[in-house]
């Protein structure tokens, strides 16, 4: 399969008076289109930055740099600012972890729907509302025309996140990027909107990235897999690959902490994984997870082995699955 | 591992709240130099009678508009020269420093005793009382002040308590408006309903609980609110209506000094230099209190 | 909004009423108007006269009704100085004092506003130090001794600018520049706090994710949420500078509505003073009256309800 985007050696790095902070340090991944990416990992390990770097969107004082950073043959690193903003809402559309306040409140939800269109395509007001009225259909909007003339403040925290995904998917991009789509919402409301999500990714045939720290969500929705810990991949692959054989500690850390219905009795520990994330301000040497980790070792304060198998299964760990197969 | 606890460590155990207090206000260039600058002007208020080399009243038709000594004609008998009737102009500013500064230390005084009364009763009590305090509040907003200052003034004549007094009755609108918020913000925190609940009076309440919160605010305001009392005393003084003559005020040596705007710029510089100074003093330390007390910037 | 307008309309009209009733209490303050009226040389039955002659012998409350339902109409009486009805004396000199003011306003709007959208832009820089800069000086400036400076500078110095009068536009430069830069530093100050405020808001990212450019996400998405709040303070800006333009009037000899209240303030003529304060204050409750229903119109969460 063709890959719409390529990424190797990505990195993020932030000054600041204490020392540069490197927040992504050197990761990679491909996708592919009608693929899901999960980009998985808790607060700090450098996956909301990971998204705002493919779409040049980072804080002034983040620096990016790449090997490679490709998006369907253009050079992502070697785009001007005016190739960006021609991707940016038209080829590549991002959706935001908080749909309360990621809609401007002073224009309406027909204005902000179309203004994409407007500013990338050559298509007419009447012709830019009725496709707005489509996708406010398709995501399961009733009454679209005459939400159109509503404001923000006029929608609940649902039914914005909904005109968000429908604000992305106006100029059918080849790929779209969604930061904790569903994190800000009632968990009733999250599963709706995922599966709506995946739906629509799977129907456009669009390549998706989907940044979450709930791997409950990944297990449903994702083809390939990436665990990140403090600014590092530390494992990815397909996502059945991941999940039935993981072979990094902290996935498998990870997967403990997840209940698993009917196996999990009320009432029982869930996994937890002790310690706190190291200073990300500084180079580090060995494996970040190390002060966590259950099975460390003298090796793991030096160099890391990256490992692979034939399936692309990769991860970065001293031990050569040492541990048996965790099957639940 | 080992690194990351001493990490921790070293953010638990930083500088105390007072160490950070003190080193942002000793850092914070504003608030030192307007400090520093209204202290002098308070150490030349208060010794004013030893530091003016004339008497400020004494007049010399002889030596009348003496430029000051950097001009050919200057002496160093009268280091800023003298003005239309032969006064020690260095004296009449040393002298004037004090008008300015009581005026804008009691009308401050005045309006902030008027205006925190009011913001707090409509902040704390709510309701019909915050109506009416709202309403005055409006009210008050839309009359012009020096236009009712300097009608209250000439109705009554200008002395300078007179003058102390109206600018009092007249500055009491912003103290009421940010006092008020303050006041309704802390009445929803949980540490006030708990006192509610534990039986205080509303006096202890008010007194022990919410007064010593709005305190950094009342500070910021006085100060704010004194360089405008000054800035209006100047106004109205310059205009005729304010502080009579002879009385030696900044705003009025500006007014007699523009009879000779054509020839001897010098008499309303000097003046004016030091009125806009003393007033970017206190602004700077208004200014830098409220940057060095506000909330976000403590920790 | 009928709701929230007529709300407006009528906390606006019980200010107005209010503000009319403080500046008709004025004339008592002073103790016995018609003795002032009659001056200091007159006898007893002059003064008696002079009570009668303008109905001070009657209730309080009927003189308030009078003038109140008389002011309504436009008639403020008579000024004691000029012997004319005031309503007439001051609708002469309006237009120069709303000349100033609209100018002023104009002035302090067009350099506040890119001035502290610049320096929200880009914090700490250059520009944000200049902007500040000037804002610092403008709050401490005495707006009378600026005027007097820009007349020895412009009027004296380089002879290019009139000091006085209000026959043309030049006439109008410096005290334009006077009034306008007493309004000015606060305006910058809230363009560019709201603006700091507004670039940080996700909307922000949300639009620079369309793919909009820099120039469209400040001006289209940024600085209409960051104007709301400074549209209501130059109305109480404009509000307040047309109170002020006493001071600007008599510094350059502008024959405005100014200049008179100070001329009348000095010749004791308390109606004409009366009916100033009364139409200075009218005029500050329509503009913020105005502005509520703007912002109203600007802000689309404040319309419902």
């Amino acid at each position: 399969m063709d890959n719409i985007l390529s990424v190797r050696g990505l990195k993020v790095d932030i000054p600041l008076a204490a020392g540069t902070l490197h927040a992504v340090r050197g990761i990679d991944f491909d996708l592919a289109r009608g693929e899901t990416l999960c980009i998985v990992g808790e607060s700090g390990s450098g996956k909301s930055l990971t998204s705002l770097a493919l779409m040049d969107l980072l804080p002034k004082r983040a620096q990016r740099t790449a090997d490679v950073m490709d998006f369907a043959g253009i050079d992502l690193q070697k785009a001007s600012n005016r190739q960006m903003r021609k991707l940016r809402g038209d080829r590549i559309s991002m959706i935001f972890q908080e749909p309360m306040t990621s809609l401007n409140p002073s224009y309406t939800i027909g204005d902000q729907l179309t203004e994409a269109l407007l500013l990338h395509r050559n298509v007419g007001k009447a012709k830019a509302r009725e496709r707005a009225i489509e996708l406010l259909e398709k995501v399961g909007i009733t009454a679209a025309a005459s939400r159109l003339g509503q404001y923000p403040h006029q929608l609940s925290g649902g039914l914005r996140q909904r005109v968000m995904i429908a604000m992305a998917l106006m100029g059918e991009p080849d790929l779209i990027i969604a930061d904790e789509p569903t994190t800000a919402l009632d968990v009733t409301i999250q599963a709706q909107i995922l599966r709506l999500l995946v739906d629509l990714q799977r129907e456009m045939n669009m390549a998706m990235i989907l940044i979450t720290h709930d791997l409950g969500i990944v297990a449903r929705v994702a083809d390939k897999v990436a665990i990140m810990y403090a600014g590092e991949v530390v494992e990815s692959g397909l996502s059945r690959d991941v999940f039935i054989n993981p072979q990094h500690p902290y996935t498998r850390g990870l997967l403990r902490c997840i209940p698993v219905p009917g196996r999990t009795r009320p009432g029982e520990h869930l996994g937890s994984i002790p310690g706190i994330v190291p200073s990300l301000i500084g180079e580090s040497v060995g494996c970040a997870f190390r002060g966590r980790c259950d099975v460390p070792n003298d090796a793991c304060g030096g160099d890391i082995p990256q490992r692979f198998d034939k399936t692309g299964h990769f991860y970065r760990c001293v031990h050569n699955n040492a541990q048996p197969e965790v099957r639940p | 591992m080992a690194k990351t606890v001493e990490t921790v460590i070293r953010e638990l155990s930083g500088p105390t709240p007072g160490q950070i207090m003190r080193s942002k206000v000793f850092g914070h260039r504003g608030l030192m130099i307007g400090g520093l600058v209204l202290l002098f002007v308070i150490l030349v208020a208060i010794f004013a009678p030893l530091l003016a080399p004339h008497d400020p009243y004494h007049q010399n038709l002889m030596i009348r508009m003496r430029p000051p000594v950097w001009y050919d004609k200057g002496t160093w008998e009268h280091v800023l020269g003298t003005d239309h009737l032969g006064r020690d102009y260095l004296s009449r500013l040393i002298y004037g420093s004090r008008i300015s500064l009581a005026i804008g230390l009691i009308a401050a005084l005045i309006s902030g005793l008027i205006g925190t009364a009011m913001g707090i009763a409509a902040g704390y009590f709510g309701g019909k009382v915050d109506m009416v305090v709202t309403f005055l509040i409006n009210v008050r907003l839309a009359m012009p002040v020096v236009l009712v200052a300097l009608a209250v003034v000439a109705l009554f004549g200008g002395s300078l308590q007179i003058v102390i007094m109206v600018l009092g009755l007249l500055l009491w609108d912003r103290f009421a408006v940010v006092m008020r918020s303050a006041t309704l913000q802390l009445r929803s925190m949980e540490y006030v309903t708990a006192a509610r609940a534990i039986g205080c009076s509303t006096r202890r309440i008010i007194f022990s609980e919410i007064m010593p919160n709005i305190l950094n605010n009342l500070i910021v305001i006085v100060t704010l609110e004194m360089a405008h009392a000054i800035l209006l005393e100047a106004i109205l003084s310059f205009l005729g209506l304010g502080v009579q003559p002879p009385t030696p005020s900044w705003g009025l040596m500006v007014s007699e000094g523009k009879q000779m705007l054509l020839f001897e710029p010098w008499m309303i510089t000097i003046p004016g230099v030091a009125l806009f100074v003393l007033v970017l003093a206190i602004n700077l330390m208004g200014d830098g209190l409220r940057d060095v007390t506000a909330p976000e910037n403590r920790n | 909004m009928l709701v929230f307008t007529l709300k407006k309309l009528g906390l606006a009209l019980l200010v107005a009423l209010a503000v009319s009733m403080l500046s008709f209490a004025l004339l008592y303050l002073s103790g016995d108007p018609a003795a002032a009226i009659a001056g200091e040389t007159a006898s007893d039955s002059d003064i008696e006269a002079i009570r009668i002659f303008y109905g001070f012998d009657r209730p309080l409350l009927v003189q308030y009704g009078e003038w109140l339902f008389n002011a309504v109409r436009g008639d403020f009486g008579q000024s004691y100085y000029f012997q004319l009805p005031v309503g007439q004396l001051i609708a002469d000199r309006l237009s120069v004092t709303m000349i100033l003011g609209v100018c002023g306003i104009t002035f302090a709007l067009l350099t506040a506003v890119p001035l502290g959208v610049a320096a929200a832009v880009r914090p700490n820089s250059l520009i944000d130090r200049v902007a500040l800069f000037i804002s610092v000086m403008g709050q401490a400036m005495p707006s009378f001794w600026f005027g007097l400076v820009l007349i020895v500078i412009f009027s004296i110095q380089f002879q290019i600018l009139p000091p006085s009068g209000s026959e043309s536009w030049r006439h109008f430069v410096m005290p334009t520049i006077v009034l306008g830069y007493y309004a000015m530093p606060g305006i910058m100050r809230l363009t560019r706090a709201g603006m700091l405020d507004v670039l940080s808001a996700d909307y922000i990212r949300t639009a620079r994710a369309k793919g909009a450019s820099e120039m469209r996400v400040m001006f289209k998405h940024a600085l209409r949420n960051a104007i709301i709040p400074v549209v209501s303070l130059a109305a109480v800006q404009m509000g307040f500078m047309l109170g002020g333009s006493i001071v600007v009037e008599s510094i350059f000899a502008l024959h405005g509505a100014g200049y008179l209240a100070w001329e009348s303030i000095g010749r004791n003529d308390l109606p004409t003073v009366q009916a100033l304060i009364l139409i200075f204050s009218l005029f500050y409750i329509v503009f913020t009256f105005l502005s509520d229903l703007l912002n109203a119109w600007l802000d689309p969460r404040m319309r419902v309800g």
